[in-house]
């Protein structure tokens, strides 16, 4: 077990090292997601007066939840894109023959995207208070909307891990964002699921990021709604992508 | 041809150019599939923004078809970018720099692939557009009007790509530009018209972004008809843009094969 924590350790301290001290990797992180929430509760804030549209908080909150667990979401992928390149770079190989248990590297870079995205979140979640962004659930209740976005982050990280372990190239990136991207794109982003007429709403009423938007949704206007589903689609997809990641580290251990 | 030696190589790098975008899959599909699939997307969830007071098109995705002609522009500017870095960094420019060639011909035969895709792009959009029940206002004449500024959009992006690429010969360089130029495309009127966006300061950074203006020269004809205004506005800022970029680019690579 100290040999997992000290190797989980080293890469995470590596890998928090590495994003916070190169603008190039650590700004588009911060700043896509701040243009995401720019775009879409500054300029469709009108959506808020479509009929029907009775989210509590108001539409800057609406889309605030989405663009936290998206940057969740998107923080786990950007970690993705760093497995792939330390593999490429020949780093990963090395780690892979240094440490005495492997399974500490993944754990390690999975470290590096909490971190990572709690800073994210932080920043954005100022922004949108100065922008007047109304806050109508409790603490608990917040509470549970971000371990909600920790179990997201960590999830997502664990896809991507496995992707980049099978492939090792900076090139299999679009495998790593364009599922994630579509799931949550196919959630309700811009309006409540009832407002979805046709394909769109047969897909997102089956879409567990459905789920979780809902539930997040829910939690921070004060009134929690699916949370037990959300927490068991999120829950049940860290226990599928860990073993996901582990078969990941198999292929990469026998690629040599 | 032969007599003219500038439209020579402009064919020659021109062809070059054509062959080379669309032997590249990873490159090509994205900028067709893409902007698809993010339309069926906006168009799903944002449907209901088309029953906003004074929203102006009855079917929020004859609104919202315009935007994928940017989006594929977008994609022209970083395929035009890294190609030319990529011709920076393999040498190529440096051998061409040794044989007659004119600086023209290079940007011109560089900017040929972009046309090109940019031309599939845009009869690729519009056939989705019309098969998903777009019906253009501005009738069949119209919908040459929509390729022929989908293409001067693409034109005047992929002279910006190719400044870009010869200001810094680094196809990472353009790529990681790649969000900048997403964040012009997102603060416009792409998602809803100026005067619906609540927000004021995101209505003024909507009002003086040019994306705005290409966009609504595009909507105008799909939603409105022929708009005197919004043609003008749509076509001469793609026109300005597309002869700024091809200044730039101009002296750019002057400076380029001097150093070289």
């Amino acid at each position: 077990m100290r040999s997992f924590t000290a190797v989980a350790l080293a890469v995470a301290w590596r890998g928090i090292h590495n994003a916070f001290t190169n603008p190039s990797i650590l700004v588009p992180s911060l700043l896509f997601p701040l243009f995401f929430f720019t775009a879409f509760a500054g300029g469709l804030s009108r959506v808020g007066d479509v009929p029907g549209f009775d989210f509590p908080a108001g539409y800057t909150a609406f889309q605030f939840v989405f663009v936290f667990l998206q940057s969740a979401a998107f923080g786990g992928i950007f970690n993705g894109f760093a497995i792939a390149r330390d593999f490429e770079s020949g780093f990963a190989r090395r780690l892979l023959l240094a440490a005495p248990r492997r399974t500490g590297i993944i754990a390690g870079y999975a470290l590096v995207a909490l971190v990572r995205w709690a800073a994210t979140a932080s920043v954005v979640f100022v922004v949108a208070l100065l922008s007047g962004m109304e806050v109508l659930g409790d603490p608990a209740e917040l509470f549970a909307l971000v371990l909600l976005g920790l179990l997201v982050n960590v999830a997502a990280v664990l896809w991507a891990a496995g992707i980049a372990m099978r492939f090792r190239t900076l090139q299999a990136g679009p495998l790593m964002q364009v599922p994630v991207f579509l799931t949550l794109f196919l959630a309700p982003v811009y309006v409540p699921l009832d407002l979805l007429d046709g394909w769109i709403h047969a897909v997102a009423s089956v879409n567990p990021a459905t789920f979780l938007l809902e539930a997040g949704r829910g939690l921070f206007a004060g009134e929690p709604t699916e949370v037990g589903a959300a927490f068991a689609i999120a829950l049940g997809a860290v226990a599928v992508l860990t073993l996901w990641a582990l078969r990941g580290l198999k292929s990469a251990e026998s690629a040599g | 041809m032969s007599e003219n030696p500038l439209l020579l190589q402009v064919v020659h790098l021109g062809r070059r150019s054509v062959v080379r975008t669309l032997r590249q899959p990873l490159n090509v599909v994205p900028s067709f599939v893409f902007p698809l699939i993010l339309l069926a997307v906006n168009v799903g969830g944002l449907a209901s923004a088309a029953r906003i007071p004074g929203f102006p098109a009855d079917d929020y995705l004859d609104f919202a078809l315009a935007f994928t002609f940017m989006q594929g522009a977008l994609f022209a500017t970083t395929n035009a970018g890294t190609d030319l870095a990529r011709d920076i960094q393999t040498g190529f420019l440096n051998r061409l720099a040794l044989t007659p060639m004119r600086g023209a011909a290079l940007l011109l035969g560089q900017l040929a692939g972009v046309i090109a895709l940019a031309l599939l792009q845009a009869t690729l959009y519009i056939a989705v557009g019309l098969i998903a029940g777009v019906r253009p206002e501005s009738g069949i004449l119209g919908l040459f009007a929509i390729v022929f500024l989908g293409v001067l959009i693409a034109l005047g992006f992929g002279a910006i790509g190719a400044f870009l690429a010869l200001r810094t010969g680094s196809g990472e360089a353009i790529q990681a530009l790649f969000p900048l130029f997403f964040v012009f495309l997102f603060l416009s009127s792409m998602n809803l018209p100026r005067n619906l966006i609540e927000i004021e300061w995101f209505r003024t950074v909507a009002t003086i972004n040019p994306v705005s203006y290409l966009i609504e020269g595009i909507r105008s004809l799909i939603i409105t008809g022929w708009d005197a205004e919004a043609l003008a506005l749509g076509f001469g800022l793609a026109g300005g843009i597309a002869a700024l970029g091809l200044a730039a680019a101009s002296v750019a690579l002057k400076g380029r094969l001097a150093r070289s």
